[in-house]
């Protein structure tokens, strides 16, 4: 280091700029780019993998669903319900469309059009990512009628819609469609 | 640094004086927890904890990457391997449970240690740099604690990784790419499982980096000590070997009894029975609650059920879920300020009556009725309790603490450590004089009080 200092004051220049200066800017900036580009791999890898985001559809026959039943399917590893509603449940559906709701959205925007008894909808709450009960026979519906998550007391209505609790979305309707009046494709 | 009366290491034989001159290690030891690192003579066992807590540190390195050697995480056999731990390798059901309970007994360790923080303000100047450092600790053994309890791919870890993950999600904007970027999928899976493993072999030993440089930082001013007065002379310390080493062992002996109980006796006391059924991605199970030692922050993160709205119009300025998770890391973070928040010039909550107070009538059964409530169902009256419980904490240490620490009268300090100890001896303060007493604070009056 004596000799560096050495030969900096030997080269230095007036106004207190000297050529090493360019140097070492240009010595630091390189060697930064470099490394903060090595970042990106590292950081990157951690993403989801190729296999994970690979496509993929699943298909749900839903005509043997009863009214008032609800079968649980599965989508890219995760709970999908599929619940064909009662006509006592639409008309108590359509009557909330214009309750006050933390994420309003009405019962035909949530079903498919001619469809309207189907609801698709994640299993996955909207909190914390917990399975919502009230899929199966017996289980909890919640305070109103739809799901219930027993992590943090998020009540969902008939139609997946978050009423009360920590939630702050509705149950998501992933996209899907009908291939024939049977059978749905999710994804 | 040292007081000016630390012994210093004498290398004796041959061997140790050509060690002392290439790599003095049995120097810096004997520095740090040896005869020359001079100790306040007044510590009481609540001074036991970091020795204690350093050992937990131990236990867990040496069990866990024993355990490592059996188990592989992948999540089609990491519930096998963890069964094939505790039947069929050997002692492997002792080094599991040991290392299961290890884990309780740190937080329970920790727990203490941050109590007699809190109690006798050991957090203040000039040791703000040891609490910062052990806030860190704190952090990061929840992050090790947290990865840890997903290994065995049962359903509380299944669903303990999905919840934790969650809270990502409640970030604005890139919260949900975030979860899905820490998990490495859309729900836990073998990509998460893995990079936790990783994670939880890594972070013991940055933990262990963390305590070095926390160990480091207390040697700069030296000890606190129960009365709250800084060591003024020789006649108020004692070696750390073997006045301390000794009291430290006696506590060490005390503490193994307890955990040798636990592991031998209640090995599943403390854990969940479902973390005995294998992670099922389609059902979570209907009471989900992480470890004890996260129940306090669990209550937190539910207390908030309501949006932050602007009042009458309906607009959403925090939605609840944020608000929690804000709430819940809000409530460690915040011990980062805590030196700053209380400014009493008095340590030991002992000579600060209103402090004492609102510590054991306020803060202490918050924090009980937090734990309860964290591990209780999310339905009332749990979730009123704990909203009122959040509630204290916070004002606590945002706004009690400060305004306590501005008009509370403090009694009348000990003159020194060994007065307090000792009573009172005139001889040796008009030897040292007031002048050295200005750095304690409110000045003594006449009538000294020795501690308790």
């Amino acid at each position: 280091m004596a000799s560096d200092t050495a030969v900096i004051s030997e080269t230095g220049s007036e106004e207190g700029v000297r050529r090493r200066d360019w140097i070492h800017i240009a010595a630091l900036s390189t060697a930064g780019v470099g490394g903060a580009s090595l970042l990106f791999p590292l950081i990157s890898q951690m993403a989801p993998s190729a296999d994970v985001l690979a496509a993929s559809t699943t298909d749900v026959d839903v005509s043997a669903i009863q009214p008032g039943q609800s079968i649980k399917a599965v989508f890219r590893k995760q709970p999908l319900f599929v619940k064909r509603l009662t006509p006592e449940e639409i008309a108590k559906a359509k009557a909330d469309d214009g309750a006050p709701m933390r994420d309003p959205a009405t019962l035909a925007e949530r079903t498919k059009q001619g469809h309207e008894d189907i609801l698709v909808t994640m299993g996955v709450c909207t909190h914390l990512g917990c399975v919502p009960l009230g899929a199966a026979e017996g289980e909890n519906k919640g305070e109103f009628g739809g799901y219930f998550c027993p992590c943090h007391g998020s009540h969902y209505d008939v139609a997946g819609r978050i009423r009360k609790g920590p939630a702050p979305l509705n149950l998501r309707v992933p996209e899907y469609e009908f291939t024939s009046d049977a059978v749905i494709r999710v994804g | 640094m040292s007081f000016a009366w630390a012994k210093q290491y004498e290398p004796k034989t041959a061997l140790t004086k050509w060690l002392d001159e290439k790599l003095p290690l049995p120097r810096l030891v004997y520095n740090a927890v040896g005869a020359g690192y001079p100790v306040p003579r007044n510590l009481n066992y609540m001074w036991n904890f970091g020795v204690l807590a350093g050992f937990c540190l131990m236990i867990q390195i040496v069990t866990g990457v024993v355990l490592a050697m059996h188990y592989a995480a992948n999540q089609a056999v990491a519930f096998a391997t963890v069964e094939h731990i505790m039947r069929n390798v050997n002692w492997g059901w002792a080094l599991r449970y040991a290392h299961a309970n290890g884990a309780s007994f740190f937080f329970i360790v920790v727990y203490l240690h941050i109590f007699r923080g809190f109690f006798y303000s050991s957090y203040k100047a000039p040791r703000e740099m040891i609490w910062l450092l052990g806030v860190v600790i704190f952090l990061l053994m929840m992050a090790t604690a947290f990865m840890g309890y997903v290994l065995p791919w049962g359903q509380m870890s299944f669903w303990g990784a999905q919840v934790i993950t969650g809270l990502f999600s409640a970030i604005p904007l890139v919260g949900e790419p975030l979860q899905v970027w820490l998990l490495g999928g859309f729900a836990p899976d073998n990509a998460a499982l893995n990079r936790f493993f990783s994670l939880h072999f890594l972070l013991p030993f940055v933990i262990l980096g963390v305590v070095i440089l926390h160990i480091w930082a207390l040697h700069i001013p030296g000890s606190s000590n129960p009365t709250g007065v800084e060591v003024k002379s020789e006649s108020d310390t004692v070696p750390f070997h073997p006045y301390y080493t000794a009291k430290d062992g006696f506590g060490l002996g005390v503490f193994l009894i307890a955990f040798a109980t636990m592991v031998f006796f209640l090995p599943n006391a403390l854990g969940h029975p479902d973390n005995y059924i294998e992670a099922n991605p389609l059902s979570t199970p209907a009471h989900i609650v992480p470890e004890w030692y996260f129940w306090p922050f669990y209550a937190i993160l539910r207390a908030f059920t309501g949006d932050l709205t602007i009042p009458f119009t309906g607009i959403v300025l925090i939605p609840a879920k944020l608000l929690g998770v804000i709430a819940m890391f809000g409530s460690i973070l915040l011990w980062f300020i805590l030196p700053w928040l209380d400014k009493s010039p008095v340590r030991s909550g002992h000579y600060r009556p209103l402090f004492n107070k609102f510590f054991w009538f306020g803060l202490i059964p918050a924090m009980i009725v937090l734990f309860v409530c964290g591990g209780a169902p999310a339905e009332e009256p749990y979730v009123i309790l704990s909203q009122v419980a959040t509630a204290y904490y916070f004002l606590h240490f945002l706004v009690i603490l400060p305004i306590v620490s501005q008009i509370e009268v403090p009694k009348p300090l000990p003159f020194s450590i060994t007065e307090a100890v000792l009573g009172k001896d005139a001889a040796a303060e008009a030897r040292t004089g007031a002048g050295a007493a200005g750095d304690v604070g409110p000045l003594p009056e006449v009538s000294l009080q020795p501690a308790e």
